[in-house]
Order: structure tokens, then C-alpha cells, then sequence
């Protein structure tokens, strides 16, 4: 059983689905982002780490141009999804965000029922044809995201009014029944208590499976404990970039090693 | 002494209790603040209040009581007969007040001194015409019994006022002496002061609610005489309004009420969605820069005041919907319409509703937006499924608020729809509204014990009904909808 799972891993390992080359972010005068380099790989969870203002949030809303929403952010370089540059003109930032999800940091369910936050991404792009498909989609995506159970029986409450870990976990069954190819959480945990936490790693982990998910987190515990690569964000430079268990065992740059041992950041 | 003269001497006594109860309870530590319960000013301003709060009650007390007081003492000048009528007893007294205040009057230019005042005598002189020299003007000459009140109403005012300025200050230096007795270190001073506060604050509350008790309680009482004279039943379902001050009125409520409804419901038809398309824009599309131009521009809408409003409705608006719409669709040759007057409310609102809603749409958070936006949502999706049933509750709020101010709308109306009270669903007819009637029976020569008159009032309070009752609703939806979203 270990050793399929060793070579699955190992075959998918080979097949990037986001290239990123020289990605510079500027905010108004202040360079965010400095000649970012990394690869994410297909069925892999990839962890952002760094300390606070590093620009490990910033280059995650890179790689679904998120950033575009902000009016004084600049980006150079070249991002590649699937060997197509998502900063290409010709490319509708509408489509790539279908097709690269987000996860928040605050759990933002929109005001309506939990039905319908989990209907809002395949009704707009169109994804089923009936309401029985769509049924079923709300069904799996719940199920998907470990919330089924606890809310199969009060689909019309408001999204709202679920505590906060059941919130996020909305919001992640949200961003998947958009069928999305890559899955983006922006410290999907930080407002969450330890158990909720735990849920929504184990959720990460089963993910996996299906999307390549992209996680920014402040724990190094959490990207230790749910990514197979981890990248070291420093001042805006991409310090080190490598297998989870090498960065954390046996970290080549100073400045990581200080980082995981507590002596900076 | 005037009473203006007086509050600025409580006024000069409790800036002078402020500093001796800041000193004092300073002195009181020797300088040493912090075994104080509260701060210096704290007990400064508490002994100020306890020379500004009685004297003030005082003041008041008495400014309301000695005019009764003073009635009843001239009452008895007059014979018994008079006093039996309670009409004829105050245009009586009435009578007399205005006399002693010419009396006042002749002392102040001088032609006139006490002495020769107080030997004024209605059988030796003219006095009606030495009042007219002053200015004081009277309906009828001056009688025995009117003078003696008179001048007895002067003396007795005069010393009253007196007493009044002795017994405030009297009542000032008790509170001052009281205050600085007061001052220790254990008092505390800051809890009183704050209580005070607070007293303040509810007092400027319940005025609001009590203006509105009065309001309806003066309306009311109005309108209740109105019924005396008036079945309920044929005002309130009463197809014509034809009131006629020579008597024998119809005055049927229902044609205005439909012509307050008809012309209210153009206008929200015509401020609703400009308005909100106005706000969205705003809002979601626009860049700040732009933003920063438009939106002044817009609410420049609102400081017109309403009766250039109007005339843009009788020399504009009016015609072009005859010339162009009413007549080649044969609906009428009316320039004064009901769609005129509606439309032209409805441009008035339309500032109105967009600077509300633009305001509560900015008010959504921006998470609920990047979470759109992230699932690959378009602005239009995202404005259409997200932001506006987020801001819903709001905008219903807003857009009750403008009909409320389309149903209270009455120069636009007068101008712009006639005064011409039917019941029609010809949208380019002329109508009237509610508002505009009341007006209409108010102004001119007015008699208040006929129905023609008093019907304003009984429209006045349905009108109120009407507009609270939209108020309520307007809560209610707001309730429900928070209920649902938070």
C-alpha cells in the first residue's frame, strides 16, 4: 500500500500544471515580489511559508490574477497554466479563475443558503444541464468538503449562520464544485479552532487526489504536516523552493534553517 | 430685569463654580491629583451643575406660572359676567395685556411718566388713541375695568419679575454653597456628572418622541371635530372632492388618495431603477477618480429646492409629455399629468436613492466580492447575486424612504399635476394629491369651525397613518432580511 502510493506520487511528480519564471509584483513603488521561480505539480500540495509580509500571499494571488483586482499592483514575468501564459491579453481572467480556485483566509460565505453557495460556481459557468445534476453536485461537493452530515438537513439555512470552521469548510465545498484545476487557500485556517483545523487539513490531503492545491500558511507544523513541496518566502525572494521533508530536515539556505528553528521571522 | 440678563448671570455664577469646585477639590489634596476619586474638572463641573440645574428649574417654574398667576389676579377686575365666558375672559384679558404693554411702551419713549400712569383715568382721557401713538393698536376703546387690569397686571409683573431675578440667584448661591460643600476626595464626582450626561442625552431623545405625540395629539384632536361635523364614512369612501366653503361639501377622500398613489407610484417607478443603476455603477464600475466627479454632481439633484423643481414640471416636462406623448396617443391635452408630476419626483429622488445605496453597497465587505470574483465570477455576477442581495435589506430601506418623500411631495405636485381632484387611470390626466388639498384648504381666509377647513387636518393624520404605516413595513422587511443574511 505504501509503495503504490510512493509511486503514484513519483509518476505525477513529473507533471508541472503552474510554471512560474521571474515574477515580479510591485505595489505603487514598493517591490512586493522579486524574480519568483516555482513549479506546481499535479496532485501535489504545495506550501507558501515565510513570515508576515513576505509575499507568499501576494504570489498566490498571482497565479489567479487576483491581484488584478487591486489597482496599483504591477506583475512581470510569466506564469504558465498548463503552457499557456495567464497573463497573455488574450487570456479572460473570468475563465482562468474558473479554472483556479480560491480558499480565503476569512471564511466569506456569500448572504445566501448553503444550497446556494454551493450552487453559485457551476450555475454561472454553466456546468450542469438540470437541477437533479446540480442536486448532485452540492451533494458531493458537501461531501467532499466533510460537511454533508452536519448540514444535509438544513441546506436552505443561510451559509451565514454556521460557526466557523463549518463556514470555511462551505466555502472550500464552494470552490471545488467549480471543478477547479488548481485550488488556491490563502491561510485557510488561521481563523479556525485546532479541531476544525485538523478537519479541514485532512479535507487538504483528500483533495489531493483531484486538484493540485497551492496553501499559504503561517504554520510550519501545517505545511509540514499537509504539503509534499514547500517554499520559503523571505523579503519578497523565493528563498528556497524543495521537497517538504528535505526543507524542514535538512534546509540548504541559513536563512530557512533560522526560519523553521524559531530565530527569525 | 430681563430674563436674558439673568441666565447670563447663572451662566457668568457656574463658570465661577466651575473653577472655585476645580480649586477647591485641588486644594482639598493639597495638590496631590491622584487621591482624588475623579479628575479636578470633574468636580468643577459638578458644582457648576448644581448652580445651573436649580436655578434654571426655577427660572423656568416661575416664567410659566406667573402668567396664570397674573390672569387669575386680573380676572377679578372684570365683572362677573365676563368671567363666566371663558371666551370673552381671554379676549379680555388679552385686551389688557396689550394695553399694559403700552403702558411699558409710553414709560420707555418717555411721554409718559409712573405718576401720570398711574393717574390715567378712561373718563378723562382718550386712552385708545394714546395707545395708537405707540404703536399698540386696539379694536375697541378702552374700558374702566381694562385699564385697572392693565396697570395691575404692570405692578404685578413688574415685581414678580423681581422676586423671579431674587429668587433664582437665591437658589444659584445655595447651589454654589451646596456644591462646594460637596467637594472631597471620596465624592465621587465623575459618576454624578456623567449621570447628568446622560440625563442630557435622553432629555434631547424624548423631545423628538414628544414633537411627534404632539404632533399627532394636535392633529387629532383637529380631526375628531372634523367627524363631528363630517360622516367618517363618506370622507374615508367618498368618490368626489368637491368642497364648497359656502357649505354643503362632498369631500370624499379616495380621489386623492388615488392621485397621492398614481403619481407616487410613477415616481418610484422612475427613481428606483436610475437611482439604483445610478448607485451600482458608482459603486462597482466607476474608478475613484471619476467617482470623486459624478457623485457631487448627482447630489447637486438634491439641494434644488423643490419649486424650481416645479416650474422645470409646468414649463418643460409638462408640455413635452402633452405635445409629444399625451396627444398623438389622444390620452389628453393636459399639460399638468399625473406622469409629469411623477416623473419630475422621480428625478428628485433619484440622488436620493443613489447616494443611499451607493453607500450600502460600499458597505458590503470585499471578502464576499474576492470570493466571487475567485470562483471565476464576473462584476455582473457578482453584483447581480452577491452584492445586491447582500445590500438588500438596505436598499429596501432606502427605497421606502423615497416614497415617503414622494407621498409628502407637494410643490412639485401643485405645479406639476393641477389641482384638480379625480379619479382616472389616465396617467396624463390631471390629478392632486393629498398634501396639495391640504394646502388648498388651509390657505386663504380660514374659518376653523367649518368642515372645509378641519378636513385638512383629518387628511393630515391619514396621511401620517399612510406614511408610518410604510415606515413599519419598511422596518419589517429590514428585520426579516437581517434575520436571513446575518
Amino acid at each position: 500500500m505504501k509503495d503504490q502510493q510512493i509511486e503514484e506520487r513519483a509518476v505525477t511528480a513529473h507533471t508541472p500544471r503552474i510554471t512560474a519564471r521571474k515574477v515580479n509584483v510591485h505595489y505603487g513603488t514598493s517591490h512586493a515580489l522579486k524574480d519568483v521561480d516555482v513549479d506546481i505539480l499535479a496532485n501535489t500540495v504545495t506550501a507558501f511559508i515565510g513570515p508576515s509580509g513576505c509575499g507568499k500571499s501576494t504570489f498566490l494571488r498571482c497565479l489567479n490574477r487576483m491581484n488584478d483586482t487591486v489597482a496599483s499592483a504591477k506583475v512581470t514575468g510569466e506564469i504558465l497554466l498548463d503552457g499557456e501564459n495567464i497573463y497573455d491579453p488574450r487570456v479572460d481572467p473570468v475563465r482562468l479563475r474558473a479554472k483556479v480556485g480560491m480558499v480565503f483566509q476569512k471564511p466569506n460565505p456569500f448572504p445566501k443558503s448553503i444550497y446556494d453557495n454551493v450552487a453559485y460556481g457551476p450555475k454561472i459557468h454553466g456546468l450542469t444541464r438540470n437541477k437533479a445534476e446540480l442536486d448532485e453536485v452540492v451533494e458531493s461537493c458537501l461531501r467532499k468538503a466533510a460537511l454533508w452530515n452536519e448540514v444535509k438537513d438544513r441546506l436552505d439555512a443561510p451559509g451565514t449562520g454556521l460557526s466557523g470552521g463549518q463556514q470555511q469548510r462551505l466555502c472550500i465545498a464552494r470552490a471545488v464544485a467549480t471543478a477547479p484545476e488548481v485550488l488556491l487557500m490563502d491561510e485557510p485556517c488561521s481563523a479556525l479552532d485546532p479541531i476544525a483545523t485538523a478537519q479541514v487539513e485532512e479535507l487538504i490531503d483528500e483533495l489531493r487526489s483531484q486538484f493540485s492545491v497551492v496553501i499559504v500558511t503561517h504554520s510550519m507544523q501545517q505545511a509540514a504536516r499537509v504539503s509534499q513541496k514547500t517554499a520559503f518566502f523571505h523579503l519578497g525572494n523565493l528563498v528556497e523552493f524543495g521537497k517538504t521533508e528535505d526543507l524542514f530536515t535538512n534546509p540548504k539556505d541559513p536563512r530557512t534553517e533560522s526560519y523553521i528553528t524559531g530565530r527569525i521571522g | 430685569m430681563s430674563v436674558l440678563l439673568l441666565l447670563a448671570i447663572i451662566l457668568a455664577l457656574s463658570g465661577l463654580a466651575f473653577i472655585l469646585g476645580r480649586a477647591r477639590s485641588i486644594s482639598k489634596v493639597s495638590g496631590n491629583i491622584r487621591d482624588l476619586h475623579s479628575l479636578p474638572g470633574y468636580y468643577g463641573w459638578h458644582t457648576a451643575l448644581t448652580v445651573l440645574f436649580p436655578s434654571i428649574v426655577v427660572l423656568v417654574l416661575w416664567l410659566v406660572i406667573q402668567p396664570m398667576v397674573l390672569s387669575n389676579g386680573a380676572a377679578k377686575f372684570f365683572p362677573e359676567a365676563t368671567r363666566a365666558d371663558s371666551v370673552a375672559l381671554t379676549l379680555a384679558l388679552d385686551d389688557a395685556r396689550r394695553v399694559s404693554r403700552g403702558l411699558d411702551a409710553m414709560i420707555a419713549n418717555g411721554s409718559k411718566s409712573e405718576a401720570e400712569i398711574a393717574a390715567l383715568d378712561t373718563a378723562t382721557t382718550d386712552v385708545r388713541a394714546l395707545l395708537a401713538e405707540v404703536n399698540v393698536a386696539l379694536g375697541s376703546d378702552v374700558s374702566a375695568e381694562s385699564l385697572d387690569a392693565a396697570k395691575y397686571m404692570r405692578a404685578a409683573s413688574h415685581s414678580g419679575g423681581f422676586w423671579m431675578a431674587l429668587a433664582v440667584m437665591a437658589v444659584a448661591g445655595v447651589g454654589l454653597i451646596f456644591g462646594l460643600s460637596q467637594v472631597h476626595p471620596e465624592f465621587r464626582a465623575r459618576n454624578r456628572v456623567e449621570k447628568a450626561v446622560l440625563g442630557l442625552l435622553i432629555l434631547a431623545s424624548s423631545i423628538a418622541i414628544l414633537t411627534t405625540v404632539g404632533i399627532v395629539w394636535s392633529m387629532l384632536s383637529e380631526s375628531i371635530s372634523f367627524f363631528k361635523m363630517y360622516p367618517a364614512g363618506e370622507f374615508f369612501f367618498g368618490l368626489t372632492w368637491s368642497p364648497n366653503f359656502s357649505g354643503g361639501s362632498t369631500l370624499g377622500f379616495l380621489p386623492l388618495l388615488w392621485g397621492t398613489l398614481y403619481i407616487t407610484f410613477v415616481a418610484i417607478i422612475v427613481a428606483v431603477p436610475l437611482g439604483l443603476f445610478t448607485a451600482i455603477y458608482l459603486a462597482e464600475y466607476a474608478s475613484p477618480k471619476l467617482r470623486s466627479w459624478i457623485k457631487p454632481l448627482i447630489e447637486i439633484i438634491a439641494g434644488i429646492p423643490t419649486v424650481v423643481f416645479g416650474l422645470f414640471a409646468l414649463v418643460t416636462v409638462g408640455p413635452i409629455l402633452r405635445d409629444y406623448f399625451a396627444q398623438p396617443l389622444g390620452l389628453g391635452t393636459s399639460g399638468s399629468s399625473v406622469m409629469t408630476a411623477g416623473i419630475v419626483i422621480g428625478i428628485l429622488n433619484i440622488p436620493f436613492i443613489s447616494s443611499l445605496a451607493d453607500d450600502i453597497i460600499n458597505s458590503v465587505p470585499q471578502s464576499l466580492r474576492d470570493g466571487s470574483f475567485g470562483l471565476g465570477a464576473t462584476r455582473s455576477e457578482t453584483v447581480r447575486q452577491v452584492i445586491l442581495p447582500a445590500a438588500l435589506p438596505g436598499i429596501v430601506g432606502a427605497v421606502l424612504l423615497a416614497t415617503s418623500r414622494a407621498i409628502g411631495e407637494t410643490m412639485i405636485v401643485t405645479m406639476g399635476a393641477g389641482a384638480a381632484a379625480k379619479l382616472s387611470l389616465n396617467p396624463f390626466e390631471a390629478m392632486t394629491t393629498m398634501t396639495v388639498k391640504i394646502v388648498g384648504q388651509l390657505t386663504g381666509d380660514t374659518d376653523f369651525a367649518s368642515p372645509e377647513t378641519l378636513v385638512a387636518f383629518a387628511l393630515g393624520i391619514t396621511l401620517f397613518v399612510l406614511t408610518l404605516g410604510l415606515n413599519i413595513l419598511a422596518l419589517y422587511i429590514v428585520r426579516k432580511y437581517r434575520e436571513q443574511y446575518e
